[in-house]
């Protein structure tokens, strides 16, 4: 094709206002056109649109054009869809290149001369650079059809369900002893007040049962290396201490257990609640299999236990101290990342007293006194059994500030509302919320909020400045007072309450940054993992094979989660259907006469592509294992290693482009 | 150094496509504003960057040269962005043995959600090579540059 006269078509995209709002179109047209080679140019509103497409294929075909340029938006955005239309027209797809001059040119040049001489610049590279493009075949690789789902909470949960459902064999990690996540510690879910348990245990017990899901709790994904199709994961199973196919969650051990009470804080009460060294974390847990905790348990500590629990186990002899650590090799086509989030540490907001005043709870911490199976069985009561006469729930604590998180949470203001409408009901206490804007987006949502309206609820506007025990008034001994300025009756205002409920904020998970470098993602600015469109691809990542739902990817409700855990299986079926996929042609080669067998490239490589072809003396890289990143070319002496779609001379004539003007 | 009209300094900005080019596409959707000096080139790694494309950059007209990549530990395939430091500090080496100013050329690391850090760097190396005047090669560019 090099010896072919090119013959270019550039094709000047308006996108609405976009970029013609800012850059001279007519003239960039008219510049394009007195490029070499170049054969049409034209400009059109949209070109992604099928009209768009149709003239450019239209052109391909009348003309006999044999190389395309797209100046419109990123490569990132459209690159796929113009190569498609090239291809339909019976031209190499990699014979097109895109030229960015919306993000990169309309989007963030203010002034249009200038804008308009950047866009030809780029065009202007973009022009020399294809002439150099070849036609280039894409990759098939054989894809895995098993998935890996990290994370068992609701996310995790559908997106299991829905990837087994469509048969296939799923893997879902879950860290804690059960499964389940935050939703598991809910007693209602807004707006319906439907009960937590009774929507999502069915779900864990279909986890449990289905023959093409391999639960693995108490375990932690450590590593995973490979690439799209074909992940290699390494999974840290914890130790129990209790034989997962022996036990039979009957109990008894926990009450047999030397401990006659419980007295050491329940990790999934959130220490309200007590249990014993051998538990198991809530009654509905899955897998239901105790747990032993060697922090506490006096076997590990002594080795002088009577092992009560063993005696009670009896024939089933589940009951194993000398379990260990093991690591369990996994092979999976796709990735689902569905780690949650975080509850914000009310304790960072030192003059909300949570942490110091015993009256201060943070949300969750209410949702599980709310909760029937919760350390109360249900009622809501202070630490001393009291139930409380007036409470007050503090909206965005450690949202919507910028001193903690500058975004909304999303759910507070309904959770907010829900825990009011629990503290009505279960103490009959008058409930004050004090909010700063009360944000009741979603189906049924808003009527939620004015059923509690009818419910008489205190509303209060404004963001709670303090919580005090400091008593300026006879009602107010013995009371956590709430300090607030009510921004609509123009005062600050004084609330005595006995029990006060912070909403708190949902934050990243702590070990993201870990998470995210081991599946190579990004992060937002805020912590939560990036999706690779905001709108076009929500549970996508840039990383091929891997796709997150749920509370990992920013704040969001169940409804949210559940059809976002179901949109990053569907991702993961549809990756995984055909058996395989096919992969960008952007690998490096080795030009064997200009080789000189230095093997300066060998150690370079980061996937040990390369190695010595000792007959020849010459490097060869594996096509298998070559990803494409161009290290081992850009150090090559005698210029023997290339890359494909990125040569150096396509490179130096892009390089001359942009430096033309 | 009063100019009549201001020296537009012409950069050249390599780009990860991973990283620095998605921050580059964030900071348009952000509608961030940056001077129009610095032109993209995208490799797919920092690593793939040749020094001869930095030397090529300055020969064919460039002012100023911008490498950027993923963070360290964040490289999408894994150590790219180490081998781009290796060779920018070596090249760098060179370049101001050649008298070439250091503001003339400079590795940024930035990150898909860093637009912002994108837009300051583009900001502000426009700002130290327009201070720095013409890239002359074969001598001085300034007049009390090089040595």
């Amino acid at each position: 094709m090099t010896n072919e006269e090119a013959r270019i078509g550039v094709y000047v995209c308006d996108c609405g206002f976009n970029i013609a709002g800012v850059v001279n179109v007519p003239q960039v047209v008219g510049y394009a056109r007195g490029l070499k080679g170049v054969v049409i140019c034209r400009e059109y509103k949209y070109m992604c649109s099928s009209p768009g497409q149709e003239s450019i294929q239209k052109d391909i075909q009348d003309l006999n054009l044999n190389r395309v340029v797209v100046a419109s938006c990123s490569p990132h955005l459209h690159e796929a869809t113009f190569r498609r239309a090239a291809e339909q027209a019976g031209m190499n797809p990699f014979l097109v290149h895109m030229v960015n001059i919306r993000e990169h040119v309309s989007w963030v040049t203010k002034d249009k001369k200038e804008a308009t001489e950047k866009a030809k610049s780029l065009i202007a590279a973009g022009v020399a650079r294809v002439v150099r493009h070849s036609p280039l075949e894409r990759r098939q690789v054989p894809v895995r059809s098993d998935v890996l789902i990290i994370g068992g909470g609701i996310a995790g949960i559908q997106a299991a369900l829905t990837a087994a459902d469509a048969g296939r064999h799923v893997y879902l990690v879950e860290r804690e002893p059960s499964i389940g996540g935050h939703m598991a510690k809910f007693d209602k879910t807004f707006p319906t007040l439907d009960c937590a348990a009774c929507i999502l245990t069915p779900k864990m017990t279909a986890v449990k049962n289905h023959p093409d899901i391999t639960l693995l709790s108490y375990s932690e994904v450590v590593a995973v290396d490979g690439y799209v199709g074909n992940f290699k994961v390494k999974v840290k199973r914890k130790p129990r201490y209790v034989d997962e196919t022996k036990c039979v969650g009957c109990f008894e051990c926990i009450e047999e257990c030397v401990y006659k009470t419980a007295k050491f804080p329940s990790e999934f009460e959130l220490g309200l609640g007590m249990r014993k060294p051998i538990y198991i974390p809530f009654p509905q847990a899955i897998p239901l299999v105790a747990v032993i905790d060697p922090e506490t348990c006096i076997e590990f500590k002594t080795r002088q236990c009577k092992k009560t629990c063993v005696a009670a186990c009896g024939d089933r002899g589940a009951i194993d101290f000398n379990q260990k650590e093991a690591t369990v090799d996994l092979e999976v086509g796709a990735i689902i990342v569905s780690t949650g989030f975080h509850v914000f540490d009310a304790a960072r907001m030192t003059n909300y007293g949570y942490g110091v005043l015993p009256g201060v709870y943070h949300a969750l911490e209410v949702e599980r006194l709310a909760a029937s199976n919760g350390p109360t069985g249900g009622e809501i009561v202070l630490r001393d059994g009291r139930k409380p006469a007036a409470v007050g729930i503090v909206h965005c604590v450690g949202s919507r500030d910028e001193h903690y998180n500058p975004y909304c949470s999303k759910v507070c203001c309904m959770y907010s509302l829900k825990l009011a409408h629990l503290v009505k009901e279960r103490t009959g206490a008058e409930v004050y919320n004090f909010y700063i804007d009360m944000r009741t987006p979603g189906k049924g949502y808003e009527e939620f909020y004015h059923r509690l309206l009818a419910e008489n609820l205190h509303l209060v506007r404004g963001k709670v400045a303090e919580v005090t025990r400091i008593a300026e008034a006879a009602k107010e001994e013995g009371k956590l007072v709430i300090v607030a300025e009510d921004t609509l009756l123009g005062g600050i205002r004084r609330v005595p309450v006995d029990m006060v409920i912070l909403s708190v904020a949902m934050e990243p998970q702590p070990d993201r940054e870990e998470v995210r470098r081991m599946l190579n993602m990004s992060c937002s600015s805020e912590g939560f993992f990036l999706e690779k469109h905001p709108k076009l691809a929500p549970v996508s990542t840039m990383s091929d094979g891997i796709f997150i739902a749920g509370a990992c990817q920013g704040p969001k409700d169940i409804p949210e989660t559940v059809a976002q855990a179901g949109a990053a299986a569907a991702e993961a079926i549809a990756l995984t259907s055909k058996g395989f996929i096919t992969l960008e042609p952007n690998l490096a080669y080795i030009e064997e006469q200009l080789c000189s067998g230095c093997q300066v490239c060998i150690p370079l490589c980061p996937y040990d592509a390369i190695e010595l072809d000792r007959e020849k003396m010459v490097a060869r890289i594996s096509d298998v294992l070559c990803k494409g990143c161009g290290v081992c070319v850009a150090a090559c002496p005698s210029g023997a290693a290339a890359q494909r779609m990125f040569e150096d001379d396509q490179i130096m004539l892009e390089l001359a482009g942009v430096l033309s003007r | 150094m009063m100019q009549t009209e201001e020296f537009q300094p012409r950069i050249v900005a390599f780009v990860c496509n991973w990283c620095t080019y998605i921050a580059a596409d964030a900071a348009g959707v952000a509608r961030a504003r940056y001077s129009p000096n610095v032109r993209l080139i995208r490799t797919m790694c920092s690593g793939r960057v040749d020094p001869q494309f930095v030397l090529g950059a300055f020969e064919k007209g460039a002012d100023g040269v911008l490498l950027c990549g993923c963070h360290p530990r964040d490289c999408h395939y894994s150590v790219g962005n180490y081998k781009a430091l290796r060779r920018y500090k070596l090249l760098k080496k060179m370049l101001s043995q050649m008298g070439f100013e250091d503001d003339r050329f400079r590795l940024e690391w930035i990150s898909a959600s860093e637009a912002e850090k994108f837009r300051k760097v583009v900001e502000d190396m426009t700002e130290r090579v327009r201070r720095l005047g013409p890239f002359k090669p074969n001598g001085s560019s300034t007049p009390n540059g090089g040595k």
